[in-house]
């Protein structure tokens, strides 16, 4: 393929750099495309669920002309795939989902259409694989294929977010978009090692994301940088008064430019100086895998060493973050899941007797055991008798949880700690241990139920040379500031910059 | 407290779900696994704490946003209807509905 | 609050209710629920048409048809007008309130839930207020929300197989809820309509009850005086105020005649049926017992600053029960006139305009309630198409008032107002002759004939029969061909047999 000889390194390269040669017309949008498009045809993790070449180098040809008219925008040409739970005109839509089987919207999610051509001009190469509505921290309970993890062909990449975070590490696209409801944007990308951000829970339109938990779900970007998520996010995120609710009426902020201005100085001594970082004593405590909190802790020291200091901080409810979490999350799961019944749209059983029958064999055939097991839990905790000791007690514990934090960051700027207290394991072997799994979810839950913008940075290696990522957690409104952290340490170490020995 | 065949068979109904007997077994133990990690929520004092609903309901009030009351959205049934199992003249088909 | 607890405990909602007339020494207890449509341009939640009548699923977005990653954005119509009839009904508008899910299965329900309010509704309290045989009853609401309406399930046509159109899903409602305060049909049916009319007049719904604009369900009990309150069965969606009358009376045969044979009644939702006069229980939603409410979190609380609801009673127009008691105030008309010309805004102006025009109000009320809407009705015309103008009405009416016409006579000018004869009260008084003869000379020349010729009648009223009186009015009207003013005559006849 001529693309592929006239830019043998163009997965290589970030968004930003990516974006730089696009400007300087050294290579065009469809140039790229099809390189990328080439690469991922040879995808052997199955991070894609679709791909649509014609599609892909259409939008590509779109972005060529708005570039040989002259215009100059951060992101326009560059290539990058959506998390399947967005909704896309152009590719089909499943939420990692039978139920969902070749469902095509006749709309584009706000975020889609944000970056896309009709936005920032970036060209979608396809969808990404996921948990089952975003239900997982594996990618294990996709209904299609499991994802792989880069790094170890035998681990898993992480959920739900898992394809996208597989697809960037891989460098099968420079990035990607992806969704975190509990830790979903958090976790893969620690597992994968590379870059990404949950905004304030509001920050980006949530119209068009498959929902799964209405008060949790975020999307965000997952890149190499934190540059590259910094670009992408100044164009994802906005108020969309006219199709969300929930969406904050905060502008679209220009993340990129101030880290831009950062690295031209960035020789200057102790950037950081003045940059108080919280450390939850519970997040440090005996959970957490001794390779993972070596690695947290050689990130933090290389803070220190950036000008910050470290304080210690208390999140005393982090535990019951969990219960919280799994009654909240499933109980609006279980009702967001409802319109998920073979009617209008989706999978309908071929053979039942009535109108209950098909409700229920639809349901059940296209539902896969963890979704269904949710829709089971969060039915009951709504249940006559049970919401005020289950939902309503969890709602109430969910604002002790965010109050916490509130105080916590009258003694720092930012709170850091690990994502997950092991790195990835191997495909299969919580796969039937559901609480086990949800317990890994830790440290991403208790910034979730309170809204608060979180982040993965690559902070080095754990047990088999895995990626181990440290969190980041910013107060409401302030990814600028995690962004800016998260940017100095990536100009001091070059861990975001490491790939996976199977490249 | 454990939940109960009953319970399980009470909730799939309600949600509309078809569990074989198997499955409910299988369904019924990891269930009450999980009820016994969500037992610790009863350790926490909530007395006098407002639920949260919303997140940003913390640092202040938040009010829905409302719009003006303008009818703007074209007829699109033929978009919207290209994934329906089952459709004639523009209605979508069901098992006959019983009152 | 809590989900379980009931919004009013039995005893306060019974406090003082008149008991109403026995049925076969049962007290019948009625409460309300209606269904009232919106005039919103757009669906609650989205920003497809409310219009009624398209074609299937044609007025219906990604919203309505619940596309996957579709989220609700609220109509700010639809409050404005829950304010509306908060104010008209006296009720406090809630500063906060929740939008709730009730979560449930049903083909024309897109989501699995519909958006409602349970806990905390915009509306709270409030009454409404009517005659009933000229007695004043005040029947209390609950609460009045806001919800969605759901889409309609079509049952002809297709074999063993249900069609579901969703034009009507997501349209505005609000359903406004009573206290068991009704103690017979004819309150119910009163109640009702008198609801109809502040929601038609305040112009929040169109009232259209065969479109399903307004939709009542009654909860109906019996019990012996001072037993507890028996089991209520639900009728549903009674659509025309004659079929609410038979629906109940109907349910309150039933339900005596059940515990009199020594059945207990069941909680039931029924439906009735017109053709047969009955009503029939519904096959019960399964687990509708369970609907699973919780605050939806797609939507933050509905804030409703007091600027807002002050601005709004500043532009409501004059309420019907307000512009009544106007009219018992300021033209002395008795409750029963005021209660009759207040049933629309149309019949309040006009009678407004003839009454100002006439200076005569009580005469004017008269012929607004009397010959004119005995017209309208048998033409079934509304008063705006009235082919009498309030101006003619008006000079007719004077015409009354200065004697120079009888009532008699002024029939016969509406008459030929009415078909459009003429356009002049005094040219058609002029060329039908139907000035009352006011020159006394000519009617005493006349009276003194009729004297003459009736002396036997004369006798007898002398003697004191007033029925001979009668007589002699009799023949001097005849004698003038009815022009004379018959008081006039009364008066002459006295002076000169006195």
């Amino acid at each position: 393929m001529s693309s592929m000889k006239s830019s043998p390194d163009l997965h290589d390269l970030g968004v930003a750099q990516l974006a730089a040669k696009l400007a300087a017309r050294e290579v065009s949008s469809v140039e790229a495309t099809q390189h990328f498009l080439a690469r991922l045809a040879q995808d052997k993790l199955g991070a894609f669920l679709a791909t649509n070449a014609d599609v892909s180098l259409a939008q590509a040809k779109a972005a060529d002309a708005r570039l040989a008219a002259g215009e100059r925008t951060p992101l326009l040409g560059v290539p990058l795939a959506h998390k399947d739970v967005f909704v896309t005109r152009d590719f089909p839509t499943t939420a990692g989902s039978k139920i969902l089987e070749n469902y095509r919207s006749p709309f584009d999610a706000t975020v889609v259409k944000n970056l896309g051509i009709e936005g920032a001009g970036m060209v979608t190469l396809g969808k990404l694989n996921c948990d089952e509505f975003a239900m997982g921290s594996g990618n294990d309970n996709s209904a299609y294929k499991p994802v792989k993890n880069p790094w170890d062909l035998e681990r898993i990449p992480g959920g739900s977010s898992g394809g996208s975070a597989a697809a960037v590490a891989a460098r099968l696209v420079p990035a990607a978009t992806g969704t975190d409801t509990g830790g979903s944007i958090r976790q893969p990308a620690s597992l994968t090692g590379i870059t990404g951000i949950k905004p304030t829970y509001g920050r980006c339109s949530r119209y068009g994301m498959v929902a799964f938990a209405s008060s949790l779900d975020q999307a965000g970007p997952m890149a190499r940088s934190a540059l590259d998520c910094a670009l992408l996010l100044s164009a994802m995120a906005g108020p969309d008064p006219d199709r969300d609710s929930t969406s904050l009426d905060l502008p679209a902020t220009d993340y990129a430019t101030d880290l831009i201005a950062a690295s031209q100085d960035a020789a200057r001594a102790l950037p950081l100086k003045g940059l108080r970082i919280g450390l939850p004593t519970q997040f440090f405590g005996a959970g957490c895998a001794p390779d993972v909190l070596a690695a947290v802790r050689a990130a933090l020291a290389e803070y220190e060493k950036l000008g910050a200091t470290l304080v210690d901080v208390s999140l005393p409810l982090t535990e019951l973050s969990i219960p919280v979490y799994y009654v909240i999350a499933p109980a609006e799961a279980s009702s967001n899941l409802s319109r998920f019944d073979g009617v209008r749209y989706g999978h309908r059983a071929a053979n039942y007797t009535d109108l209950n029958d098909m409700y229920k064999k639809s349901r059940s055939e296209g539902f896969g055991d963890e979704a269904t097991r949710r829709i089971m839990i969060g039915t009951y905790v709504l249940s006559h008798g049970y919401y005020d000791a289950y939902y309503l007690k969890a709602q109430k514990i969910r604002r002790l949880i965010a109050q916490d934090f509130q105080t916590a960051f009258t003694q720092c700027d930012i709170i850091a700690g690990p994502v997950s207290p092991t790195v990835a394991w191997k495909i299969g072997e919580k796969s039937d241990d559901p609480v086990a799994n949800y317990l890994a979810d830790i440290y991403t839950l208790s910034s979730s139920l309170a809204g608060l913008p979180g982040m993965s940075v690559p902070a080095g290696f754990g047990a088999g040379g895995m990626p181990v990522g440290l969190q980041l957690i910013g107060n409401y409104f302030k990814e600028a500031q995690l962004l800016g952290a998260a940017h100095q340490f990536q100009l001091a170490t070059d861990w975001h910059l490491r790939q996976p020995p199977s490249l | 407290m454990a939940l109960t065949p009953q319970d399980i068979a009470r909730v799939a109904n309600l949600a509309r779900l078809e569990l074989r007997p198997d499955e409910t077994e299988h369904t019924l133990a990891q269930l009450n696994g999980f009820f016994a990690l969500v037992e610790q929520m009863d350790a926490v004092n909530t007395e006098g704490v407002e639920p949260l609903a919303h997140p940003a309901a913390v640092i202040g009030d938040i009010a829905l946003r409302l719009r003006e009351d303008i009818a703007s959205e074209p007829n699109q049934r033929e978009a919207s209807q290209v994934s329906a199992p089952a459709v004639e003249r523009g209605l979508f088909l069901v098992p006959k509905v019983i009152e | 609050m809590s989900q379980t607890q009931p919004i009013n405990p039995f005893a306060e909602m019974q406090a003082g209710r008149p008991t109403g007339p026995l049925v076969q020494g049962y007290e019948v207890i009625i409460g309300f629920e209606t269904h009232t449509q919106l005039t919103t341009q757009s669906k609650i939640f989205s920003r497809a048409s409310t219009a009624f009548g398209a074609e299937p699923n044609t007025q219906a977005s990604a919203v309505d048809f619940a596309l996957p990653g579709a989220l609700p954005v609220m109509n700010k119509g639809a409050v404005q007008r829950a304010i509306e009839f908060g104010l008209a009904v006296n009720a406090h508008i809630a500063e906060h309130s929740v939008f709730a899910r009730k979560n449930y299965f049903y083909p024309d329900l897109p989501k699995g839930y519909q958006i409602s309010q349970f806990e905390i509704p915009v509306v709270q309290g409030g009454s409404v207020e009517f005659f009933l045989d000229g007695e004043k009853r005040a029947v209390r609401l609950v609460r009045a929300h806001l919800e969605e309406d759901a889409g309609k399930s079509l049952h002809e046509d297709f074999i063993g197989m249900s069609g579901i159109d969703l034009n009507r899903a997501g349209t505005p409602l609000l359903e406004i809820v009573t206290e068991p305060d009704m103690r017979s049909s004819a309150e119910a049916v009163a109640y009702a309509k008198e609801l109809h009319k502040i929601v038609t007049w305040i112009g929040i719904c169109d009232g259209n009850m065969q479109e399903g604009s307004f939709r009542c369900d009654a909860n109906v009990s019996v019990r012996k005086p001072g037993e507890p309150l028996g089991t209520r069965r639900e009728i549903k969606n009674l659509n025309s105020f004659k079929f609410m009358q038979q629906a109940i009376d109907f349910e309150v045969r039933w339900q005596i005649e059940q515990i009199e044979d020594g059945h207990t009644i069941q909680q039931a939702t029924v439906l009735f049926d017109p053709d047969t006069g009955e009503t029939r229980s519904m096959r019960t939603k399964e687990d509708a017992a369970d609907y699973r409410y919780f605050p939806d979190p797609d939507l933050p609380p509905l804030v409703i600053g007091r600027d807002w609801v002050e601005k709004t009673r500043a532009e409501m127009s004059e309420l019907p029960r307000v512009m009544a008691a106007r009219f018992v105030a300021d033209y002395g008309l008795p409750e029963y006139d005021a209660g009759q010309l207040t049933q629309s805004k149309a019949t309040a102006a006009y009678f407004e305009a003839v009454a100002a025009a006439s200076k005569q109000a009580k005469l004017a009320s008269n012929w607004v309630m009397g010959e004119l809407s005995r017209r309208l009705n048998s033409e079934e015309k509304p008063i705006e198409a009235s082919t009498v103008s309030a101006i003619q009405l008006a000079a007719l009416i004077g015409r009354i008032s200065d004697g120079t016409i009888s009532n008699n006579a002024a029939r016969q000018v509406f008459d030929a107002l009415w078909t459009g004869e003429s356009q002049d009260v005094d040219a058609i008084i002029e060329a039908k002759g139907l000035k009352q003869m006011s020159d006394t000379g000519e009617l005493e020349k006349i009276i003194d004939d009729v004297l003459a010729a009736n002396a036997k009648n004369v006798e007898e009223v002398r003697a004191g029969n007033a029925k001979a009186m009668n007589a002699l009015v009799g023949q001097a009207m005849k004698a003038t061909k009815g022009k004379a003013n018959p008081a006039q005559v009364n008066e002459l006849l006295k002076k000169k047999l006195g």
